[in-house]
């Protein structure tokens, strides 16, 4: 392995990582910022408890998003320097704006929402959580729209003096098609996430309580919390779909390649099947045999017509060479095919237990059976895995490149991995690779064993019922400190 | 003013930024081991979370400050951030490392109500603070000393290459300040006894800071400053004997006003020296980084600055409502008990 091969791994691993915890948040600020609006508009307890019980582990989640956001930021410069040099100019912009217009306002927030509980009133309280609802929201726009200009550069042109992309409309970089579709899958992919999340805690305690005889939690708390998430998980998997569809059809047009290796499309057919499953003694087109595929499908997900042709790997690289010159323009067969794959099937998971959840939950009942806690648990997992899945499929499947070249734009704004990555000797690339996937285990290891902690304790009985109403009276005496409502 | 003058200043703008607040918060973190000593456990936990605390609701959003200064950096100056992250590349690791340990553990100290899990928290919270007050001031040093660059704006000065005697001296300076800086805050956001010994401390590190820091400024000045950076060494070296005084009379208010002028004053006499170069090239001064070589098109520079100018006064606003919120000050008394559970289940 060489020095871009070890700095592919470092970003894959770092970003996949990252991409744990970023989805939970974008989805769970909003959810909490939902229930901390019914208690304040219901004035129920059990609302309330809600808030506080999934706010800590909304928080326990953000710490490591914030933590291994930062590297994000850094390693564009550190190990892909000639990667920012090219971009930079474009590519700046929204992460400069991303910082200015979201992580301000996200990070400032959660602090007073965070240690303002009881001190600011009730409703300015409320507002606090749903401002970081909207930062970290934001915040996925802007950096959507950044990586969107990678696989489809749009509003720049190449200026020959410099040698570099520049940018000519930052209105057409933030109104990129290719953001405008990831966008919304993106954020409806975090819902999912978190939607089956609370859904999974909440169906889990549900089962529970019912079977420790406590129906009344389990029917005032629980249950509300669940149908409201197994509500959000379908209206989420119903944007993904949608979403996804948009997203697919721009891709067979934006970067066809990346699509004719999701479907192990070698040669170039008319009215191409969908492939469910194929196998192959080589990672390469020769050697892969379809098993079994729905026929014409591809060719539907490309252009809505079963009978639509539909480029193949092997007629892409013949192009792609007469256009920029030799090379392997092929992405990695195996992974692009089956994270794609993996990507919806794991989705499913999700949809699978909103559909279980809202019958088993129907018409006031509680659920007792034991098979419905172990699915609440075991669909926990599948949206965070079908995220990953999802971001490996649209990564790798631009490789080899890391600006992939706009087949209707500018011609020379494109760039592959090996043009942009930094010229560091490999043991500096090695020992910052063994020290970041050291610490990011470690750190794993803590986030889950807290997550759980908290998740088997349930609400606790502090949070049993909202601080008094004190709010009115001004803390003005600086020198007469009160409790804190919290602290570290 | 041309908009490259303007993003460098906006650079420095930022970065000042991040070392006036986030200076504090890495003050309050390298102090909390110190404050906290107390015979009686008890007490002393109290007096740590205590410490803490003064920077419970703010830290989070200080740190903003460094991401927004490198997305600037990246988007205004590609080729200054390229080359520096890229050359800088085991500094920068260490701080990243650093900083995820300090933003783990400040977050999940009281999620478990435990002393070792405690101990390993500020074990993290006391790296995280050291390690970045350090290095920044090593990095920062050692960027407007200049390293070598070669032709093609890359770096091939080493690691060791950047442990020179100035840019150590540039490590312990930031350090001293930061530290005294965090002193003054815990004094100014504390009442009791925690405040009486923040008082005592921040005046015995007074005196090390100005004579540390005034070094720092006076080389920085004499091999690279300007005419007018001189401005900047007297009123650094003014506002931290200030503090001496200001320290020795309880005065923690004024002088915080002097810690802050103090840090502020050491990052314009940094960038002033620079200017208007970026990353000096010790190899061969044609090779070096300036404003103009390694700025982005006119375009992108002109609407980074309306989105700077829209944004800046927001941001600075509501930052400045979370601290009028959170005035008050706290004491052992005011730190509720610790609601983490305990490792494992209790029942």
């Amino acid at each position: 392995m060489d020095t871009l091969d070890i700095s592919r791994w470092q970003f894959g691993i770092t970003t996949v990582y990252h991409f744990i915890f970023v989805p939970l948040t974008i989805g769970l600020a909003p959810l909490v910022a939902a229930m901390q609006t019914m208690w304040v508009i219901t004035k129920k307890d059990s609302w309330y408890r809600l808030t506080k019980f999934f706010g800590k582990l909304f928080l326990i989640n953000f710490a490591l998003g914030v933590a291994t956001g930062i590297v994000q930021e850094f390693q564009f410069g550190m190990n892909w320097s000639e990667y920012s040099r090219f971009v930079g100019d474009v590519f700046g912009a929204p992460l400069a704006l991303e910082g200015l217009v979201a992580f301000f306002l996200e990070s400032t927030f959660l602090g007073l929402w965070i240690f303002g509980w009881g001190r600011l009133p009730k409703l300015v309280h409320l507002a606090t959580i749903w401002l970081v609802a909207i930062g970290v929201n934001a915040s996925a726009y802007f950096i959507i729209a950044a990586n969107s200009w990678m696989q489809h550069p749009v509003g720049a042109r190449f200026n020959p003096e410099t040698g570099r992309a520049e940018l000519t409309s930052i209105w057409e970089l933030m109104t990129n098609n290719t953001a405008l579709a990831a966008f919304p899958h993106a954020v409806a992919g975090a819902f999912l996430t978190a939607g089956t999340f609370v859904a999974g805690v909440s169906g889990w305690w549900m089962v529970r309580e019912a079977r420790r005889g406590r129906d009344a939690d389990s029917r005032s708390m629980f249950r509300p919390a669940a149908r409201m998430s197994f509500v959000v998980m379908i209206v989420a998997g119903v944007a993904l779909t949608v979403t996804g569809d948009i997203q697919g059809k721009l891709m067979f047009e934006q970067q066809p390649m990346k699509m004719a290796s999701a479907e192990s499309l070698c040669e170039t057919e008319t009215g191409a099947a969908f492939s469910l499953l194929t196998v192959g003694t080589h990672n390469n087109c020769e050697s892969v045999v379809h098993l079994l595929s729905l026929p014409g499908v591809t060719s539907f997900l490309a252009e809505n017509d079963f009978g639509a042709t539909v480029q193949g790997v092997n007629e892409l690289q013949e192009q792609y060479e007469q256009q920029f010159g030799p090379g392997n323009y092929k992405p990695n067969l195996f992974v692009t095919y089956w994270s794609f794959r993996m990507m919806i099937g794991l989705a499913a998971g999700s949809a699978l237990l909103a559909i279980v959840g809202l019958w088993v939950t129907r018409g006031g009942r509680v659920p007792h059976q034991r098979w419905f806690s172990w699915l609440s648990l075991a669909a926990i997992p599948t949206p965070f895995l079908a995220n990953s899945a999802g971001w490996i499929f649209t990564e790798m499947g631009r490789q080899p490149w890391v600006v992939a070249p706009n087949l209707a734009g500018v011609d020379q704004i494109r760039l592959t991995v090996d043009q942009g990555v930094s010229d560091h000797p490999v043991g500096l690339v090695v020992a910052s690779l063994v020290t970041f996937t050291l610490i990011y285990a470690a750190l794993g290891g803590v986030w889950f064993f807290l997550l759980r902690r908290y998740v088997i304790e349930g609400p606790q009985e502090h949070d049993a019922h909202p601080p008094g109403d004190d709010t009115s009276d001004e803390p003005d005496d600086d020198d007469a400190p009160k409790q804190l409502s919290f602290a570290y | 003013m041309g908009l490259q003058e303007f993003w460098f200043i906006a650079i420095a703008v930022l970065f000042l930024g991040y070392f006036v607040l986030e200076g504090f918060d890495f003050g309050v973190g390298m102090l909390m081991p110190i404050l906290g000593r107390h015979k009686d456990p008890e007490t002393g936990e109290r007096r740590r979370r205590t410490v803490l605390n003064t920077i419970g609701p703010v830290w989070d959003g200080n740190e903003v400050w460094l991401i927004t200064a490198g997305g600037a950096l990246f988007a205004a100056f590609p080729e200054w951030y390229a080359t520096l992250f890229s050359g800088f590349y085991i500094p920068l690791l260490l701080i990243l490392v650093a900083l995820i340990l300090r933003i783990c553990a400040i977050e999940y100290r009281g999620k478990i109500d435990d002393p070792v899990w405690r101990r390993r928290c500020d074990l993290g919270i006391g790296i995280g603070s050291w390690v970045p007050a350090v290095l920044w001031g090593v990095a920062f040093a050692n960027i407007v000393r200049g390293v070598a660059i070669d032709e093609n704006k890359k770096v091939t000065a080493g690691f060791f290459d950047l442990l020179n005697p100035y840019a150590l001296l540039g490590g312990a300076t930031l350090a001293l300040v930061f530290a005294l800086h965090g002193a003054v805050f815990i004094a100014l956001k504390t009442s009791g006894d925690v405040h009486e010994d923040a008082v005592k401390l921040a005046a015995r590190l007074s005196i090390p800071a100005v004579l540390v820091g005034g070094a720092f400024a006076v080389w920085t000045q004499l091999a690279y400053g300007t005419t007018w950076t001189w401005a900047m060494v007297g009123i650094a070296a003014v506002a931290l004997v200030a503090v001496v005084a200001l320290t020795a009379r309880v005065r923690e208010g004024w002088a915080f006003v002097c810690t802050t002028i103090a840090v502020a004053a050491v990052v314009v006499l940094l960038f002033g020296s620079l200017y208007p170069e970026v990353m000096p090239s010790t190899t061969d001064p044609a090779f070096s980084l300036t404003i103009e070589n390694a700025s982005s098109s006119p375009y992108t520079l002109k609407i980074m600055t309306w989105a700077a100018a829209f944004m800046t006064p927001i941001v600075i606003g509501y930052q400045a409502w979370t601290y009028w919120v959170f005035r008050q000050r706290i004491s052992s008394t005011s730190i509720p008990d610790s609601i983490g559970l305990s490792l494992g289940r209790s029942r």
